[in-house]
């Protein structure tokens, strides 16, 4: 009995414990209604099934060479490279990148007052909304979007507000094709127009910018004050000769433009997490204050690393043996194959004129998802989890890149990265035609 | 027109122009202020101290990082990484699957509990981001969080970035000493003063064992006393463990979350860098149970979403290669401390030498000292600032050597109790102390 009962009051007293610190809320209410996220549940899936993994953008061909090669001279190098670094970026990173961006964008950069090296684009987007975004300011996002936009614009207590680009012809057969109306554009800014995001190369669709589309943008800014946050991880990824332009680059948009761009795409190296926001010093202090409260500093081999990357890459420029001359062509010809897979298949490619995926209308594929654990989802989710379960081939739902006011309407793409060796896309026709065939 | 009619009419464009171009500057940098969560909290010591120390003719003994080498396994396990393709790429968001195994078998034999790898684990970018997450995960407009004095600077503004209000309590030192050695330990909490603090509003209070700057090291009884507020009122903790592994004899490292109805209320933090003398790496973790944890996994996801691959793949086989050595001498977690304890020791015998006298840390790479004794005069420097800033500023520019304020890390009603004392991290080499020193025996020359 004695044992019984301090075993009960044990029990007693974990319940009345429990009870207590459930009975009042936990979380804090800047992070009510973020807590799904596609990639947890995807790259979860596609770990879970032994897929061809089109899905989470990242390539499974190895960075070049001398980027491994300047990570491992980083490692081995002095003390100075395992130990804590200059905290807003790495000496030898925040100079190249101002050398190098000067260049491109044709203002003088200021290597320590307009960059902040981050833990990726991502935590760049992150500082940037912490650090411009009041409770009620709206922020334009065009859809569709890389989907961490919302979530962050949420978390920062502002509102989005959502502008679509349509395909137009009704037939879209390539990301150019894709618009923005200049009038429903312009109704989406008011006083309350903090930031507007745009994200060029697009992800998911591939869009590359126009100058003209852009100036349209930037117009809008400038009559409005609103700042631009402009992202272009993708920005070495162009093909047929389209070019990638910068809106920062543009009259009077330097002073209200955050870019951001990523040492993960730009060197095949994903998982490194270095990133930067190059913009105006008067914002830039802004990000670098959330970022000093945040996580302070960011890794220092992976930044030596990048460094050497684009220092490099500044001799290189515009030669054949620039990475970003060679990626695309490689990426070119792997665009190229996946799209006519997809076509002999009877699933229709939005053709991409950058980045890193391909978009392709399912419409015409009739399946019957079978799947009781998928009732009630879209109808692009059920289908890449059944693509996943029953065909081993991994993408990702394109209606995950739109708001949940226009979601429905997109139900029918989904989002296929091409970014891999010639045999994961060999081996992803093979699933598709094998499919085909049986049908 | 006539000259003055000309003239006057170019005056009144000149200035409609200026006006027009003052307001649109006005306009423009209205517009493009700080958002109001970072309103204040642009200041940061480090930012103004250690670009001054970054001199090479510097003697650094300020920011808290090692100038002695990481383990010789620790890079070549990164080197080792960093040769694998898919290394290179996104790893899991929440943690690299094999470093969340990793720490759940080192932790698990340290809290002789399971611990879900999966669930009960976040890595982040440092203990700094740790801090964060909990933070932002946890702490509402509104809340107070408790934090003791002095306390590691980043706890305030980031309980004033996530809205909530810092309820400061000082550790205070104990009179009745029959030497004059102080000891961290000497160091401790007035009990009625803590449960004071502790109100309906209280969401949190931030601990740090062993502490930065004083190196104390809480007792199971210290330790008890805040567990027991934190039942009764509810409160989670957030238990900073950062230097858990650098603990002098004679002293043990008690994690707070193991005390009886504490594991379900509290989130410990612990790091990498300062576990493998690589601080320039940025990784850390959480651990706690599944029902917090879960919340700073959604912060986690919505501000970077992953750590870097190669460097968590290099800390999982660091951990594993100590894992076996656990408890033996040739374990890194034992050794660092033993080989820091006789840094600690030749520091304070350096300062109690040329007359000062330091507090001796119980763990952690910081060593407090009270610069009374040198009677060093600034009044020329003003009245602006804390006497240990103006200290501190003076002797890096006219001795070359540098510390960090001790004020930096309290409130401003304890500013008084501390201006005297400056910070110095011991984890240096022989010939930077060897510097140190001789700056120290020629003060007065």
């Amino acid at each position: 009995w004695k044992l019984f009962d301090v075993s009960w009051s044990t029990i007693h007293c974990k319940l009345i414990s429990y009870i207590l610190i459930m009975s009042r809320q936990l979380h804090a209410r800047r992070i009510e209604g973020v807590d799904k996220n596609i990639w947890v549940e995807f790259t979860q899936l596609a770990a879970d099934y032994q897929v061809v993994n089109l899905g989470q953008g990242f390539p499974d061909f190895s960075p070049p060479s001398y980027i491994q090669e300047a990570f491992c001279k980083a490692v081995n190098g002095g003390c100075s490279m395992h130990q804590y670094t200059r905290a807003f970026g790495h000496p030898p990173l925040v100079t190249i990148l101002a050398k190098f961006f000067s260049k491109v964008v044709g203002h003088d950069i200021d290597a320590f007052e307009d960059i902040l090296v981050t833990v990726g684009a991502y935590q760049a987007l992150f500082c940037t909304f912490q650090a411009l975004v009041n409770e009620g300011d709206e922020v334009i996002i065009i859809e569709p979007f890389f989907d961490c936009y919302q979530p962050m614009v949420k978390m920062a207590g502002g509102k989005a507000v959502y502008v679509p680009l349509r395909p137009v012809r009704g037939k879209a057969l390539t990301s150019a094709d894709w618009v923005l109306s200049s009038e429903e554009l312009a109704s989406k800014f008011n006083s309350r127009t903090k930031a507007i995001v745009i994200n060029t190369p697009n992800n998911p669709l591939g869009k590359v910018y126009k100058r003209e589309e852009l100036q349209l943008i930037a117009d809008l800014c400038i009559k409005h004050d609103v700042v631009c946050i402009s992202d272009e991880v993708y920005e070495w990824l162009t093909y047929d000769g389209a070019k990638h332009v910068k809106i920062a680059s543009l009259p009077g948009m330097w002073e209200r433009t955050v870019t951001i761009g990523s040492g993960g795409k730009t060197f095949s190296a994903t998982g490194w997490k270095v990133g930067w926001a190059i913009g105006a010093g008067h914002i830039l202090k802004h990000l670098k204050t959330v970022h000093q409260n945040s996580v302070y500093h960011c890794a220092t081999a992976a930044q030596e690393a990048v460094a050497v990357g684009f220092q490099r890459e500044y001799e290189h420029f515009g030669t054949p043996e620039s990475y970003f001359l060679q990626l695309p062509e490689r990426l070119q010809h792997k665009r190229e194959k996946l799209a006519a897979c997809l076509e002999s298949v009877g699933l229709q490619p939005v053709l991409p004129e950058g980045g890193y995926f391909m978009i392709a209308d399912i419409s015409s594929v009739k399946v019957d998802l079978n799947d009781p654990s998928t009732q009630g989802e879209p109808y692009d989710y059920r289908f890449v989890k059944w693509l996943i379960k029953e065909k081993g081939l991994a993408t990702i739902p394109v209606s995950a890149f739109y708001s949940p006011e226009h979601s429905k309407d997109f139900e029918n793409y989904i989002r296929f990265c091409f970014v891999k060796e010639d045999s994961t896309l060999s081996s992803a026709e093979a699933i598709l035609r094998n499919w085909s065939n049986g049908k | 027109l006539p000259m003055a009619q000309y003239l006057a009419c170019s005056r009144v464009t000149i200035l409609l122009s200026f006006q027009f171009i003052l307001c649109q500057g006005i306009m423009t940098s209205s517009r493009h202020t700080n958002s109001k969560r970072i309103e204040g909290l642009d200041k940061n010591v480090w930012v103004a101290f250690t670009s001054v120390a970054a001199d090479p003719t510097i003697v650094n003994l300020g920011q808290g990082f090692p100038d002695i080498p990481p383990p010789a396994y620790v890079k070549e396990g990164l080197a080792n990484a960093a040769a694998v393709d898919k290394l290179n790429q996104y790893t899991r968001g929440f943690g690299h699957p094999a470093l969340v195994k990793a720490l759940s078998q080192v932790y698990g034999k340290v809290y002789g509990q399971q611990i879900d790898p999966f669930k009960e684990i976040l890595v982040t970018v440092g203990g700094y981001g740790s801090l964060f997450s909990a933070m932002q995960g946890l702490v509402e407009v509104g809340d107070e969080v408790i934090i003791i004095e002095p306390f590691f600077d980043c706890y305030v503004p980031m309980v004033r970035m996530a809205g909530a209000k810092p309820i400061l309590i000082p550790l205070r030192v104990k009179c009745n000493k029959k030497t004059n050695i102080v000891s961290s330990a000497d160091w401790v909490l007035d009990p009625a003063e803590l449960a004071s603090k502790f109100t309906s509003k209280t969401k949190a209070i931030i601990i740090n064992t062993p502490n930065n700057p004083i190196g104390k090291i809480f007792t199971r009884d210290e330790l008890q006393m805040i567990a027991d507020l934190c039942i009764k009122h509810d409160t989670l903790c957030i238990s900073d463990e950062v230097y858990e592994w650098l603990i002098y004899k004679g002293h043990q490292h008690i994690k707070i979350a193991t005390l009886p109805g504490m594991w379900d209320r509290t989130i410990t933090i612990s790091s990498a860098g300062k576990t493998f003398s690589v601080t320039g790496w940025k990784l850390g973790w959480s651990i706690g149970p599944e029902h917090l944890i879960k919340h700073l996994q959604t912060v986690m996801q919505n501000t970077l979403y992953t750590c870097p691959t190669p460097l968590q793949e290099a800390v999982a086989q660091g951990l594993l290669r100590d894992y076996e050595l656990m408890g033996q001498p040739d374990c890194y977690f034992s050794s660092l401390a033993v080989e820091l304890e006789g840094k600690r020791d030749r520091m304070a015998a350096i300062l109690q030498d040329v007359g000062m006298s330091p507090i001796i840390p119980e763990g952690g790479y910081f060593m407090c000292v009270d610069v009374t004794s040198l009677n060093q005069d600034l009044s020329h420097m003003g009245d602006d600032e804390p006497y240990d800033y103006k200290f501190v500023k003076w002797m890096i520019k006219e001795k070359k050597l540098a510390a960090i304020p001790v004020t930096a890390f309290c409130g401003d009603a304890s500013k008084k109790q501390f201006e005297k004392y400056i910070r110095l991290c011991f984890i240096k080499k022989d010939s930077t102390l060897d510097a140190a020193e001789a700056i120290l025996k020629n003060w007065n020359s």
